[in-house]
């Protein structure tokens, strides 16, 4: 049995789930790195072909082609399909990212193979491939078969701890040269952007701290922002944030927003509404501070604090920078 | 110009999640349903582009009968007819790639320039409906989409989306296409009384799910669970507040081990 991991770089650096991706292959394997595959795409990439091998990869495809470079979807799919039909795969793994999620769905298609998208864990019974995924922004989740030879699954970040297996470890290492008919190419990219943060998404952020409604302006989100500073932190907000004004919606966690899973959730005044429990609901641990003692966040919270946050935040910012200090 | 938008019916935000047949379905008998927020953008931005180049814009919605509301609501919104697949009585499963094939005939004989979804759809998470689409009907797909600018007319547009940390990726794309609607694109606009009035007497055909229906699903779900409840944590209050942050990073660092 086969596996293939699609490692994905961006701006030249591998992304932190590829050590995620190879740990879970190896837990299908049961150890055995022969039958793990990985593929990497971009410029310059074949320098993260160790990091691969450390984490599991016994084979490492490299992939630098004017087409792939930059991500296109459709170059994408053509590269990864070519692969597929040079060795068969049981399952396909890549990380449900912006560009994951972005490809994969479109690549099972053209496999006809069953797609499971943002799963938390992947087994077998059997010959065929079972996960585990969230469904409703986590309100329940769900046991999920695939009935296809091939399964395309996508790894929610930040959910499975990497292992590196071997410092030492090497991996064959293959340039792929793949075919691209550019005739199918129908999207192009023409600019990536940057983004204002230099900081992990709030999908893939380890630590995340959180404002509501009793923020009360946006310049109020400036206090979070120093905050999140000192630890690393990425800034998120409520619905009742952002449909005020005071946040982007860009940073929404909630059903309809962002689902994070953090190991840190800091929820400054944040009652708690279904919707944005349901986003966050997974985070490692959550911690609460509010003036309404009854708020349903308290209900979640590991720890909580029944106060007013714009007297926290400055005590937070001053326990927090201690201890950043001392380590 | 043809333009399609897709429109699911999903169970409000602020539902409760129950099993039902020990986890072998999900409760629905509570379930109040609404317009899957990310649509409101995708019905929007259709709207504003035949607004703009003139044409045609469909609504296509896949469910039972009570989706004809969302329908309604698109047409209000300004949407000119619907085309409803019907799924009463199918007893099945459908996974999104059984939801795409139907959809990809309905798109096969409506012919657009483009069709405009939501990114994802908040019930099931997966986001799979579009780009799934958009491979079936070999057209190219933009997910994630917080702009879209129009050239030569309508043979092509320069799109823009979102990725992590707030990045931009610019393509240029060309008709027809796919796009999936982002919370920035636009801003929905509530559907005004006399588009309410106007949406009832708009033009709805439907469509039998099994004639389109052609493969069994390629995943199949075994069961639900419920998300583990953690036990109640430690609540501080009362005591300075100087103390109560420090007992809690404290905390933070020996207990939970996260700093």
């Amino acid at each position: 049995m086969n596996i293939l991991v699609y490692a994905e770089v961006r701006n030249g650096k591998l992304k932190s789930t590829a050590g995620e991706l190879l740990t879970e292959a190896r837990r299908l394997t049961g150890g055995k790195t022969d039958s793990i595959h990985a593929v990497l795409l971009g410029e310059g990439c074949a320098a993260h072909a160790k990091t691969l091998a450390t984490y599991g990869a016994g084979k490492v495809f490299v992939v630098e082609h004017a087409t792939t470079n930059t991500y296109q979807c459709e170059p994408h799919i053509q590269t990864i399909s070519q692969l597929i039909q040079k060795n068969s795969y049981k399952v396909v793994l890549g990380a449900a990212s912006p560009t994951g999620r972005d490809f994969f769905p479109r690549l099972a298609a053209r496999h006809k193979s069953g797609m499971l998208t943002d799963v938390v864990s992947v087994s077998l019974d059997g010959e065929k491939v079972v996960v585990r995924r969230p469904m409703y922004a986590g309100k329940c989740i769900a046991e999920v078969m695939s009935q296809t030879p091939v399964t395309f699954v996508t790894i929610r970040p930040n959910v499975i701890p990497a292992e590196l297996l071997n410092a030492a470890a090497e991996a064959s290492v293959e340039n792929f040269q793949p075919n691209i008919d550019a005739a199918a190419v129908k999207s192009k990219i023409v600019e990536v952007r940057k983004g204002k943060s230099e900081k992990p998404d709030l999908t893939e952020a380890s630590l995340i701290i959180s404002g509501g409604r009793a923020m009360g302006n946006s310049d109020n989100f400036k206090i979070l922002h120093d905050l999140a500073d000192v630890v690393g932190a990425t800034v998120g907000a409520s619905r009742a944030a952002v449909d005020s004004g005071y946040a982007p919606h860009d940073m929404q966690v909630g059903q309809t927003g962002k689902t994070v899973n953090p190991n840190l959730y800091i929820a400054f005044g944040i009652s708690g509404s279904i919707q944005h429990l349901a986003g966050m609901r997974t985070s490692k641990i959550i911690v609460a501070v509010n003036t309404d003692p009854d708020a349903p966040i308290f209900q979640k919270a590991d720890y909580g604090i029944v106060a007013d946050l714009f007297q926290a935040v400055p005590l937070f910012k001053e326990e927090l920078k201690k201890i950043v200090e001392h380590s | 110009m043809k333009i399609l938008v897709l429109v699911k019916h999903v169970p409000d935000t602020e539902t409760k999640v129950k099993l039902a047949a020990g986890g072998k379905n999900l409760d629905d008998s509570e379930f109040k349903y609404m317009v899957n927020p990310y649509d409101e953008f995708a019905i929007e931005e259709a709207v504003r582009t035949q607004e703009k180049l003139t044409g045609e814009s469909v609504v296509v919605s896949l469910g039972p009968t009570r989706v004809q509301e969302a329908m309604r609501k698109a047409m209000a919104m300004g949407i000119d007819r619907g085309v409803w697949i019907n799924t009463d009585g199918h007893g099945g499963e459908l996974d999104s790639f059984c939801v795409a094939t139907a959809l990809a005939k309905v798109v096969a004989e409506e012919k657009p320039d483009v069709v405009f979804v939501g990114q994802k759809a908040i019930d099931d998470d997966s986001a799979h409906v579009g780009p799934m689409l958009a491979e079936l009907c070999g057209m190219p797909h933009v997910q994630v989409v917080t702009k879209v600018e129009w050239q030569d007319g309508a043979q092509s547009a320069r799109v823009e989306r979102e990725v992590e940390g707030g990045i931009i990726e610019v393509y240029d794309v060309k008709s027809p296409m796919v796009l999936g609607a982002h919370k920035s694109l636009n801003e929905p606009r509530f559907p005004p009384l006399p588009g309410i009035m106007k949406a009832k007497k708009k033009p709805l055909a439907e469509k039998k799910l099994s004639d389109l229906l052609s493969d069994a699903p390629l995943t199949t779900v075994r069961n639900y669970a419920l998300p583990s409840e953690k036990s109640p944590g430690k609540v501080f209050k009362g005591e300075p507040l100087p103390e109560m942050v420090k007992k809690v990073v404290g905390l933070l660092r020996s207990e939970a081990k996260v700093i």
